[in-house]
């Protein structure tokens, strides 16, 4: 299987069985049309009348070495890549709070609360989640745990306590516990920006961007906007940490396609990790994406490669969390068939101590999978998840970005499709557009330097 | 070559080899999660 597109001028193919990746010129996206089988009579037909003919027979000789070594129509034989070993635990999203300082109108977790109480996690239910996580964590070491929310920052003693308690646990165990904290960044303050720095290998601060868009958006408790409180802070931790090892993550909705703009305004405010995002919503929310809106989200895309590339030259780039692409040192065949790892390697644990597969599916109560509380948990729903990859998954299975989106998010299917196994459309389109763009981006840097 | 650069030359066969040992990021726990993203993160092998 193959994948041939254009972005901003640039052609390239993909060999989606082997992550082969060449850069082609027009005949070769030309004669591309005519394999894998590649008519001798056809091809000439069709192209001596555009091309030389010395130069398709020259054209047609590189096709030939590439599929000859295995770099193109390469045949998948590998099988359904596994994890190795027992399932076991690696990744935990802890829900501090399940409240929030913020009133975000696209909120997911219902402002906060999940659709249940507004509640904080007690020290006592930390300590057994991060216990479950240990006990069900096999040979692993590395173990990662998010502290998630609602706000985890308004329940942020706890937390202090909690790192502490899995430090104790990790010379008990010989494990290493990975922190990072998801916030909105209200209550940062010097104090606590210390403390992240010293313990947390990652930190996602949510700002959307534009202060008009941010605004409209993600507002205080008392209807007022958010951004002149939270973006100066942002910007201190963001330095404190050498402007590594950070996101600031973005909502894009319905209400701002162009997107690209509220991206270069956070690189323009100095932030050099920098994610933006399609908002998940159902299409009756006035915000929502649509299919219809698909044309001007990939314009979006497309602009925002080219500024990319732009200021990468100019020596004033940053990251793009989704333009990022590792084409050498990438996740092994069984990691790209499997993505996250919800529900299998990676659970959600709210502040009362119930487990489901990740924070997305908290509140969906088919799909809770047990308590730290009384240390249940149903093994059944974790082989479920197990067992589904982009082999499984039929619209997968065809699909050219199976091993880069690794199947998508499953929460996201279940709640546009009812199940697990039926990924969500317009994000599958808007994922393949982002690989896109971040494969010519790649070719575009490597060439030119 | 003249009319195809390859930027890479594909190893995931390779990595079928090994793979599969699970001490890699869990791909949501790095800045998305609301979007499934494997492709940018690192073996930790």
């Amino acid at each position: 299987m193959i994948h041939k597109f254009e972005v901003n001028g640039i052609k390239l193919v993909l060999d989606v069985n082997s992550g082969a990746v060449h850069v082609i010129d027009d005949l070769v996206w030309d004669l591309l049309d005519h394999g894998p089988d590649f008519d001798t009579d056809n091809v000439y037909k069709a192209l001596r009348g555009k091309y030389p003919v010395s130069d398709i027979q020259e054209a047609m000789d590189e096709l030939n070495v590439l599929i000859q070594e295995n770099m193109l129509y390469t045949e998948w034989d590998g099988g359904i890549p596994a994890m190795a070993g027992e399932p076991v635990i690696k990744a935990m999203c802890l829900h501090a709070a399940h409240d929030c300082n913020l009133r975000c109108s696209y909120c997911f977790a219902s402002t906060g609360d999940f659709k249940g109480e507004r509640e904080l996690l007690d020290f006592e239910t930390g300590k057994k989640a991060l216990e479950f996580l240990v006990r069900h964590s096999g040979h692993r070491r590395n173990l990662e745990v998010d502290f998630f929310g609602g706000e985890p920052l308004m329940n942020f003693d706890t937390v202090k306590q909690l790192v502490a308690y899995g430090r104790a646990l990790e010379k008990k165990h010989n494990k290493k516990f990975k922190f990072t904290i998801t916030t909105n960044g209200l209550l940062l303050d010097d104090d606590t920006i210390d403390y992240i720095n010293r313990e947390f290998v990652n930190v996602v601060i949510s700002i959307d961007g534009r202060p008009e868009v941010h605004d409209s958006m993600r507002k205080t408790c008392t209807g007022r906007g958010s951004y002149d409180i939270i973006a100066p802070k942002a910007l201190r931790l963001a330095d404190s940490r050498d402007q590594n090892n950070y996101y600031v993550r973005g909502t894009f909705t319905r209400f701002n396609k162009d997107f690209d703009k509220d991206v270069l305004h956070l690189a323009d405010q100095g932030f050099k990790q920098i994610s933006v995002e399609p908002v998940v919503a159902p299409e009756s929310e006035d915000y929502a994406l649509t299919k219809a809106d698909l044309k001007d989200i990939f314009a979006a895309y497309g602009r925002l490669a080219e500024a990319y590339i732009k200021r990468r030259k100019e020596g004033r780039g940053f990251n793009f969390f989704h333009f990022m692409v590792d084409l050498n040192q990438g996740p092994c065949a069984a990691k790209r068939s499997t993505g996250c790892g919800a529900g299998n390697e990676y659970i959600a644990v709210t502040p009362r101590g119930d487990i489901y597969p990740c924070h997305q599916f908290v509140g969906d109560e088919e799909y809770r999978m047990g308590s730290v509380v009384d240390g249940s948990f149903d093994r059944e729903k974790q082989l479920r998840f197990r067992g589904t990859n982009v082999f499984t998954k039929e619209k997968c299975a065809s699909c050219w970005a199976k091993f880069y989106c690794s199947g998508g998010c499953a929460a996201n299917a279940f709640h546009f499709n009812g199940s697990i196994d039926k990924p969500y459309d317009l994000g599958c389109e808007m994922e393949k557009k982002r690989l896109e763009c971040a494969l010519a981006i790649k070719a575009l840097e490597t060439f030119e330097e | 070559m003249k009319h195809i650069k390859t930027l890479h030359r594909g190893n995931l066969k390779q990595s079928l080899s090994k793979g599969g040992c699970g001490e890699c990021q869990a791909s949501c726990q790095s800045a998305c999660k609301t979007s499934c993203t494997v492709a940018n993160q690192s073996c930790q092998k």
